[in-house]
């Protein structure tokens, strides 16, 4: 599949593609998408790209194995939910907002830090297992 | 209290950081740890014996009444004290004992948690909590039993021991949840003045056969006496603190601790007479039998802990006094005389009463310890021994109408224990020194102290009682809700039949000892009974439940992915099948159906075209990408239907579908080899009665009545509660947040598993 047709696009799709993914992700909260749908965007952009140009390539690109993502966004989804508990001593997972309109993303609460984390276990997840299971003979 | 239970699991958890750096000279530092706690609880002992009761209070699950309550009150603080004494100087005897053991940190991290746990159940209040330190301190003795990892026999014990202690702790669950129901608390404290309620209640009787399982399972009572005579093959200072002088005890804790709640009952008193008047004489008699020192002791314990079942079943003042004072004797002697079994077998190598003769010349201070625990086991004057069993003599003589009975046993008990304590006592050190054991050397004090030290204790009580009459039987006494005033403990009583009797009794049972030799003869003649004993009877029953269990989870799991497909779908078809054909009532009403639009069909069309030809194609890649484009439609059925968030996941996620399916059947050979003709048709039929089915599932729940509470609340509050205007990923990450976290890690537990799958690459000698 390695026509130059794709490799040229993949180029320039894999940063369009991720920025589509966190603009998905950001705009979870008041319209359809979300942490979920916006990583599967983002592994399939990485697929897409090592269909591209090879596994070996986007691994570089990637730098690290992608099974790190996992436990750093299951600490980011759990932190948020703990932080209500360990500030402010209110129950597990209460939603925490921050008072003041911010420029671009508008309001910011924990749970938007809790859908970051979803995302990220997402995009570990599935790279872990799509690329384990291209690279095992 | 709570910081004094935490200090041992601090500890443990300490050791699997700097394990490596202890096990060397500084192991003996962490005797420090049960010798702090031992004098902090000390401290207590003149608030207690004043009448004091110290409570400390820490809410822990406060909806369900399930909080950490510690109560010191004499009887936890007697064992609070058996524990960490016994256990600094169990501590100490490690440090010599297994010097140089490639895991003796791992042990010092057991035995301290142990010793925490041991702490917590004698100080819990609270009877979930006391549960759950209850099951941490079987989970412990299980890998202390298994120590000797690589000893198969080692690994069955614990197994076993673990089974029956673990069974009994369930049934202290469910004890426990039943009188937190009938009495509205789990706090025992609260539960005392409501004995007369929970006597009258229709569930007494089984209340108090749940508490008794926990407590007679624990305890090693009859008939769930074998797993104490397996454990034995833990290292001995694990015999020692574990089965002899503290764990084993938490059943007669726990009896003790619920007399004033459950007791002053028929069936209490009678049960508990009976159990462990059985218990007693039955494994009395099998020391007679063993010529293993620390068999003759697992024998002679199990004893013990049958006399103490049968005078708390007594119930009166003066049994429980005897109870009380027994636990200290038997606390002592027994773990001298285990101490004492371990030096010998440290330094001569072996634990065969037939062969141990003379070490009194090499092991002079180890012979004088095992003398006077010998004697105090005998009952003995002047040792603590003798008061002991003058009590239990005199309680068991006023007990009404049986007396004579009951008497005949606990003396037939006493002759019988007085043999087996100097069988293990006095008979390794006297006669002649072999001269195989000439060149046995003396060990350091470290191993011969602390026998030593249990031993004159037992000695200097037994002349000044005064020293544990007032400061701790009586407070215990009066735990148990009964007064404990007139209580005076002497030495001599008088000449009266008690005293007569006593004297008959050592006499009786020096004869025996100095007649019958403990030879491999009466051993392997009582071996010939094994096939009824209890222990053979309930390993043939696991045997057949495990064959039975082997063989059913096969019949499903046999490996096959497609089998495990349609065995999960056979069972919903006849499940459901079976529920619809009772209950359904067929009233569809078609004219409330929206008319069909042209997407709706156009989509539906694609569909079945795409679902022929997945079935009909001789190509593997064709089917997948076939099937993605039924993927692709219903996304589109979603887009229609109006549900924006579901066609997006549901679209990324096919295409990471039909991308996983592309990479695993590449690697699949290049020949096709479809299933047959019958495989098909059995599977056209499966699958078409599946999806009949959910057909009529559905037309039934359209049927029903709906309720939009659920959701009216969840678009209502969206936006008011959590800032949100999308109610599909405000239920994800706000109202429902907690499932997706699990539901992510989840994800990356199977991500990790597929990785270790496909990764791991076992060397040839590893698979099996």
């Amino acid at each position: 599949m390695k026509t130059i047709i794709l490799r040229t696009a993949s180029t320039y799709l894999l940063p369009v593609l991720l920025l589509f993914s966190v603009f998905i992700l950001l705009r979870g909260h008041y319209s359809p998408g979300g942490g979920f749908v916006g990583g599967l965007i983002a592994s399939i952009a990485f697929v897409l790209h090592s269909f591209a140009r090879g596994l070996d390539n986007t691994k570089e690109l990637l730098r690290m194995h992608p099974g790190f993502l996992m436990p750093i966004g299951l600490a980011l989804a759990f932190l948020a939910g703990v932080t209500p508990v360990l500030l402010f001593d209110l129950p597990f997972m209460t939603g925490l907002w921050y008072p003041g309109h911010l420029p671009v993303l508008g309001s910011l609460g924990s749970a938007l830090f809790f859908d970051l984390g979803v995302y990220l276990v997402v995009v570990g997840v599935t790279l872990t297992i799509i690329f384990t299971i291209s690279e095992s003979a | 209290m709570l910081l004094a239970i935490l200090l041992g699991f601090a500890f443990s958890f300490f050791l699997v950081f700097t394990g490596k750096f202890f096990k060397g000279r500084i192991s003996i530092l962490a005797a420090g740890i049960p010798l702090a706690l031992f004098i902090y609880f000390a401290q207590f002992i003149g608030r207690i014996s004043d009448g004091e009761v110290i409570t400390q209070f820490h809410s822990w699950i406060p909806a369900f009444g399930v909080n950490l309550g510690f109560t010191l009150d004499g009887l936890s603080l007697l064992f609070s004290l058996m524990i960490t004494g016994i256990g600094f100087l169990v501590f100490v005897y490690t440090s010599s004992y297994l010097k140089g053991h490639k895991y003796l940190d791992r042990f010092y991290g057991y035995l301290s948690m142990f010793m925490a746990a041991m702490l917590g159940l004698v100080l819990s209040d609270n009877l979930i909590s006391l549960f759950v330190f209850w099951e941490l301190t079987s989970i412990t003795s299980f890998f202390l039993i298994g120590f000797n990892n690589t000893s198969i026999a080692s690994r069955k014990s614990a197994i076993i021991a673990l089974s029956i202690t673990g069974i009994g702790g369930l049934s202290l669950l469910v004890g426990a949840l039943f009188l937190g129901a009938i009495t509205g608390t789990y706090s025992i404290a609260e539960m005392l003045t409501m004995n007369p309620e929970i006597a009258s209640n229709p569930y007494y009787i089984l209340i108090v056969l749940l508490i008794f399982g926990a407590a007679f399972t624990k305890s090693a009572q009859f008939p769930f006496h074998f797993w104490l005579p397996g454990a034995m093959k833990a290292p001995t200072p694990v015999s020692t603190y574990l089965h002899s002088a503290t764990m084993v005890k938490a059943g007669i804790y726990l009896l003790m601790r619920l007399t004033p709640v459950l007791g002053d009952h028929e069936f209490w008193n009678t049960t508990l007479i009976i159990v462990g008047a059985i218990t007693m004489v039955y494994s009395a008699i099998h020391t007679l039998f063993r010529t293993d020192l620390k068999g003759i002791l697992a024998y002679s314990t199990i004893s013990a802990l049958g006399i103490l079942v049968f005078l708390i079943g007594q119930g009166t003042v003066e049994a429980l006094t005897a109870a009380a004072v027994f636990i200290i004797v038997h606390a002592l002697y027994k773990a001298t005389l285990f101490l004492v079994t371990g030096i010998i077998d440290h330094q001569a190598g072996t634990r065969d009463t037939t062969v141990l003769r003379g070490l009194r010349k090499v092991l002079l201070p180890v012979a004088a310890a095992g003398f006077l625990a010998a004697l105090s086991s005998a009952g003995i004057p002047p040792t603590i021994g003798f008061i002991g069993k003058e009590l239990t003599y005199e309680s068991t003589f006023h007990f009404g109408n049986i007396a004579i009975l009951l008497m005949a046993l606990i003396i037939i008990t006493k002759i019988l224990l007085l043999y087996a304590g100097f069988v293990a006592g006095i008979k390794p050190f006297t006669g002649a020194l072999p001269a195989r054991f000439e060149n046995t050397k003396m060990p350091s004090f470290i191993l011969w102290l602390p026998p030593v030290l249990l031993a004159v204790a037992g000695l200097i009580f037994g002349i000044f009682p005064g020293i544990i009459e007032g400061s701790l039987v009586k407070p215990m006494v009066s735990s148990m809700g009964l007064d404990g005033k007139e209580i005076h403990l002497k030495l001599f009583h008088g000449f009266n039949v008690i005293l007569l009797l006593s004297a008959i009794t050592i006499a009786l049972g020096t004869v025996l000892y100095f007649v019958l030799k403990p030879t491999k003869k009466l051993e392997t003649w009582i071996a010939k009974f094994e096939f009824i004993s209890p222990q053979t009877i309930l390993t043939n029953s696991w045997g057949f439940f495990y064959k039975f269990s082997n063989t059913w989870t096969n019949l499903f799991q046999n490996g096959y992915l497609r089998n495990y497909v349609s065995t999960i779908m056979v069972f919903m078809i006849v499940l459901t099948g079976y529920a619809l054909f009772r209950t359904a009532t067929y009233s569809v009403d078609f004219t409330t159906f929206s008319p069909i639009t042209v997407y709706e069909a156009i989509t539906s069309l694609v569909m079945l075209v795409a679902i022929v030809y997945t079935v009909f194609t001789r190509s593997r890649l064709a089917a997948v990408a076939a099937m993605g484009i039924i993927g692709y439609a219903i996304c589109i059925l979603f887009v229609i239907y109006s549900a924006p968030d579901l066609a997006m996941t549901q679209f990324s996620i096919d295409t990471l579908t039909v991308i996983l399916f592309v990479l695993v059947l590449y690697k699949l050979p290049k020949y096709l080899k479809l299933s047959d003709y019958k495989t098909r048709i059995k599977d056209g039929v499966l699958s078409l009665s599946f999806g009949s089915i959910i057909i009529l599932l559905i037309l039934e729940v359209l049927a029903e009545p709906i309720s939009s509470d659920v959701s009216d609340y969840y678009a209502q509050n969206a936006y008011i509660l959590a800032h949100g205007k999308n109610v599909v990923n405000v239920i994800l990450v706000d109202f429902r947040g907690a499932d997706t976290m699990i539901e992510i890690s989840v994800l990356a537990i199977a991500a990790i598993g597929v990785f270790a799958l496909l990764k791991l690459r076992l060397k040839k000698s590893d698979k099996r």
